[in-house]
């Protein structure tokens, strides 16, 4: 059985039995949770024997007939875009729907030429495989398949509390997981094709999915912002194309691994046209836009764009492309876009009250430095970015499914309406300060990757730095806020020995579904033990591939082996942290005393309320956020303006 | 433990005083007199505090906020009555909505007489109650361990 | 590790409360010499310290514990990092997670002065976070190396090629002193602001550990400022106290800013002194 087949069919069958809603809902929920977990454990095979995979995969070459289907099918996912674009009334997206299509015949037509005149040797390109395998496509697909599947698993709770909240909607929730197991097929097929016309054909089928899934609520918001996220990926999308053309003109084949070897020799224009379709994917700069659209989609749909897949894909394709970016002044500039991103997005995030929209800015900024990584393409830069996209994924997904929890329990996406969650939902609150730990806390990994970043960028740019050391500070602002927030008790819940509010803490928590539990604490589980294996990781996953990629001698990570360990004291000494303080606590024991807060002497009642002039009152607090310092309107506009600059600079520089 | 008695940090709170103690409390703090040199720091935050200054008389008004800064003061804790309102509510005793004292309302420890007070009566007070501090310390540790 | 890096490291945790004590007792004593008073005597730290220690725990919640004790931890952690000669950049991160932890305990008293205190500490925080880690940053553009224990083996003093960083670095550490005119989220001084801000809710046992902390921290701090200077020890040391007394007197000197002049004025002294300097590193070393 061929793993990597099974894992891109598979998804691909499932989705196709859920879509038609012939199953009873039990059954649909059985069916859903079996075959994630069928992934997940398929995913985690594929460590084990990559070897004995690859060999098979070298017999799956590409033919002719691969291609005309392949052909036909991309007319048909883009009669189907016509069809949307027509039937909502949106220009621009069927136009730069036209220039694809044109394109892509004008590449059909070329191929043809060359086969029937047997120019430049044409019938070479389909001795090579169409599918690859190495280390970073593995992790890759770990990813998506565990945790794009724990959140196909919440979803199962999820949506069914969403249409409980949203009665006026249809509940489309088969079509849903149709597109929801699309996608991942898609993901797994994107990681895994070396033939880019195949890689492209993936790609746009992740486009078109994260169209329909932001879409899903048919309303005027989501529709528009839907058509946002398809004219940016479009966009992206031509990019791409004109990438496979010049490069098949150039050369005369469709492999990657080619492509990247080209880079590497000076030839950086197809590269280039790449990354900039993984701009447009992972929501770079002037993209940025559709992501943050992508908000108003259902809770498990932006966790899934935003953690393990869709966004993902971009970066992926950029890392990917590093090799080739490392030490040209593209590579540079490519970098300058990600700290352009990383910086502005960080600094936005400050000023968002939405919980979702940190979130978001928070996914816009991580993607940034990822980018970054890629642009220095330098070993250690590549480690760094790769690293950066394994934890972002399980810690952001933690947070977006934690966020739609709450927002279902506490009907409200408000950080403001958070206060003191700890109290009333006790388990999922340490999961998100949990989420939020991972996200920028210094003994976890996220944070040893940053430290990796700033190590990767030093010698080669410097300069680079101050957009991290800038957007570092920022980012530290924006979760700490939050993270009191939720840490903030205004209430005397847990002080009053005789409160009858402990039950319906415990109720509110009850009413959460077992699937989101499902889904929420492997999740936190992850988080914590990812930084602990953090140095097997790197041992067996990316040193192998990094090595393969780079010809570096032995011993050249050997350099910071030490200090990663130390690292993983420092967490474990953190989750110790608990039961050290008892002794200190437990030592005062007896010398301690609950009082109420200081109110200037002025409590009365349960001394959470004060006297005020005319009557009692209690008091609120609020959190900075910093509107005239760090508008979205303001940073956003200086953002894109810098990135576009860049860009074009990128653009011509190669040229010239 | 004597340390106690070499960081003793106050809490000044003005009652329905007319102000003349309380000018003659932060006398006590400006460099003339200079408190500090025995360790005494006014902390305005009772949680900090292990002196509770009054001055002035308690009126229906304050009373609750004395109770609670006496209340949120950590054990071991001794209140001084600066000046004669503070003792037995002086002139404004036949106001409408005086209490009286301070005693009225928390139990105190040192009586400094005077109006105002002078600031060397004021620390000769509070030297006064670090005695009585180190004491009710020493009751206050049985009570606990 | 050398038995020379373990030897610092264990008289950094012996030594440092003692230090830091009688450097906060000397402080209080030349400010009130510089406002014509006499002052407390020396060992006043001390007996604040032990005071407070047998004074009664009076809490919010009981959990806000935790966090001071977390950061008194993991601030000791921090300073063993940096004096037994580990990475720079690490004892920064572990530095963060430090200050986040008394953050995070202020916001979880809940009362309104300490989580204002809280949010104007992050606010302090974000605004000498960049400075701080330009140090390093420009440490390792002349040394090639971030481990402590390198940098001091280094034969010119970095003061040499890092003025401009350590300027910047002279603009945070009077935040990072807590001395005006930016001490906006708890003060020492008896004009008090949002009545102690960030530490009002923690009392006797707990505030006796923040100040231990804070003893540790400065040892810390003085310890990056003898970076600087490490190949002649006595200049070092020298300056180091130099220093110390520069921010006593910034500290007497100044009244208390808005926040806005914070995050403004230090971001741009990051920017221009710390980036400029980068800069200059990055095209003379090309």
């Amino acid at each position: 059985m061929n793993l990597i087949l099974f894992l891109i069919i598979f998804p691909f069958v499932i989705s196709l039995i859920l879509r038609p809603n012939l199953l009873p809902e039990g059954l649909q929920k059985g069916l859903i949770s079996i075959s994630t977990l069928v992934l997940a454990v398929a995913s985690i095979m594929l460590c084990f024997d990559p070897n004995e995979i690859s060999s098979q995969l070298l017999q799956l070459t590409f033919s002719h007939y691969q291609q005309l289907f392949l052909f036909v099918v991309e007319i048909g996912l883009a009669i189907l875009i016509y069809y949307f674009s027509f039937k909502y009334d949106k220009i621009w997206v069927a136009f730069v729907n036209t220039i694809q299509l044109m394109l892509l015949i004008v590449l059909e037509t070329k191929v043809k030429f060359n086969l029937e005149n047997n120019i430049g040797n044409a019938s070479n390109l389909f001795t090579k495989s169409i599918f690859f395998i190495d280390n970073f496509s593995i992790i890759m697909a770990l990813i998506i398949g565990i945790i794009g599947g724990l959140i196909a698993i919440y979803a199962n709770g999820y949506m069914k509390d969403f249409h409980h909240h949203h009665k006026e909607m249809k509940d489309k929730r088969s079509s849903f997981f149709f597109v929801i197991f699309m996608f991942l097929s898609a993901m797994f097929g994107i990681v895994f094709s070396d033939n880019l016309l195949w890689l492209h054909f993936f790609w746009e089928i992740t486009t078109l999915a994260s169209f329909l899934l932001i879409g899903y609520k048919g309303d005027k918001v989501s529709i528009d912002n839907a058509f946002r996220a398809l004219l940016y990926n479009l966009i992206g999308g031509v990019g791409f194309v004109v990438g496979i053309l010049y490069f098949y003109m150039a050369s005369g084949s469709f492999s990657l691994d080619q492509l990247i070897n080209a880079g590497k020799s000076g030839f950086l224009i197809p590269v280039l046209l790449l990354a900039f379709a993984g701009f447009s994917k992972s929501a770079q700069m002037p993209f940025s836009s559709w992501l943050l659209g992508a908000m108003v989609a259902p809770t498990p749909v932006s966790a899934l764009l935003h953690s393990s897949t869709m966004v993902k894909a971009g970066v992926y394709l950029v890392i990917k492309l590093a090799p080739a970016l490392m030490g040209t002044w593209a590579g540079i500039l490519v970098a300058s876009v990600g700290g352009i991103t990383f910086l502005t997005a960080s600094m936005i995030a400050i000023s968002r009250q939405n919980a979702k929209s940190v979130l978001a800015y928070s996914t816009i900024a991580n993607l940034g430095l990822i980018v970054l990584c890629a642009g220095i393409g330098s070993p250690m830069a590549v480690w760094a970015g790769i690293m950066i996209i394994i934890f972002h994924a399980i810690s952001k997904g933690l947070l977006f499914l934690s966020v739609g929890v709450a927002e279902h329990r506490i009907d409200s996406r408000e950080i403001e309406a958070m206060d003191g969650l700890v109290v009333s939902l006790p388990n999922l609150s340490f999961l998100l300060l949990l989420g939020m730990a991972g996200m920028f806390l210094a003994p976890f990994a996220m944070l040893i990757s940053k430290w990796a970043v700033i190590k990767a960028i030093i010698d080669p740019a410097p300069l680079l730095l101050i957009p991290i050391v800038f957007g570092s500070a920022a980012t530290l602002f924006y979760w700490v806020k939050w993270m009191g927030k939720l840490l903030a008790i205004t209430t005397n819940e847990t002080n009053n020995p005789n409160n009858t509010n402990k039950t319906t803490a415990a109720t509110l928590e009850k009413a959460i579904s077992n699937y989101e539990w499902c889904a929420l604490y492997p999740l936190g589980f992850l988080t914590i033990i990812s930084t602990i294996i953090f140095p097997l990781t790197s041992g067996f996953m990316l040193e192998p591939y990094l090595s393969k990629h780079y010809n570096l001698g032995a011993g050249y990570f050997n350099l910071w082996q030490e200090n990663i360990i130390l690292m993983t004291l420092l967490l474990i000494l953190l989750l110790l942290l608990p039961l050290l303080s008892k002794i200190f606590i437990s030592a005062n024991n007896k010398k301690t005393r609950v009082t109420a807060p200081y109110l200037a002497g002025a409590n009365v009642n349960d001394g959470y309320h004060y006297q005020g002039s005319l009557q009692t009152m209690k008091y609120t607090i609020r959190n900075y956020y910093l509107e005239s310092f760090f508008g979205e309107r303001c940073w956003s506009l200086v953002g894109i303006i810098l990135a576009i600059v860049t860009m074009l600079i990128m653009l011509f520089s190669v040229r010239f | 433990m004597s340390s106690i008695i070499k960081s003793p940090w106050v809490i000044h709170y003005d009652g329905s005083s007319c102000n003349g103690c309380d000018i003659e409390v932060l006398a006590a703090l400006t460099p003339r007199f200079d408190v500090e040199r025995f360790g005494i720091i006014n902390t305005g935050n009772p949680k900090h505090a292990d002196i509770f200054l009054v001055t002035g008389s308690v009126n229906e008004q304050n009373i609750p906020i004395v109770k609670n800064i006496y209340e949120q003061m950590p054990d071991p804790k001794v209140v001084i009555a600066i000046g004669i309102c503070a003792a037995t509510g002086g002139i404004f005793k036949e106001c409408y909505n005086v209490q009286g004292g301070v005693g009225e309302v928390i139990p105190v420890d040192v009586y400094v007489p005077g109006c105002a007070a002078r600031p060397e009566a004021i620390i000769d007070g509070v030297v006064k109650a670090l005695g009585i501090l180190q004491k009710k310390q020493e009751e206050w540790k049985a009570k606990v361990s | 590790m050398s038995t020379s890096c373990l030897t610092s490291g264990l008289l950094y945790l012996l030594l440092a409360p003692l230090i830091g004590g009688l450097i906060a007792g000397l402080d209080r004593i030349i400010s009130a010499r510089m406002q014509t008073r006499v002052g407390p005597p020396i060992w006043q730290p001390f007996y604040d310290v032990c005071k407070l220690f047998s004074k009664e725990h009076l809490v919010v919640n009981r959990s806000q514990t935790l966090f001071v004790f977390g950061l008194f931890i993991f601030m000791i952690i921090t300073g063993l990092l940096f004096f037994t000669g580990y990475d720079l950049l690490l004892v920064i991160f572990a530095f963060t997670l430090a200050s986040i932890l008394l953050i995070l305990a202020a916001y979880k008293a809940g009362s309104p002065y300490s989580f204002i205190g809280a949010e104007r500490e992050l606010m302090q925080m974000m605004a000498y976070e960049p400075m701080v880690l330009l140090v390093p940053i420009g440490i390792y553009m002349v040394t090639k190396t971030f481990s402590v224990a390198e940098i001091v083996k280094y034969e010119t003093p970095l003061i040499y090629y890092l003025p401009g960083v350590f300027i910047g670095l002279l603009h945070i550490l009077t935040i990072k002193f807590r001395k005006s005119p930016f001490d906006l989220s708890s003060t020492h001084h008896a004009h008090q602001e949002l009545v102690k801000g960030l530490t009002t809710e923690f009392s006797g046992p707990s505030l006796a550990l923040i100040e231990i902390t804070h003893w540790y921290e400065n040892v810390l701090l003085l310890g990056i400022i003898f970076l600087f200077f490490a190949p002649i020890p006595w200049v070092g040391v020298l300056a180091a106290l130099l220093i110390y007394f520069l921010e006593i007197m910034i500290d007497n000197s100044f009244a208390r800013m808005k926040w806005e002049f914070l995050l403004k004025s230090s971001w741009w002294m990051a920017l221009v002194f710390g980036g400029g300097n980068i800069l200059l590193l990055m095209l003379l070393k090309r």
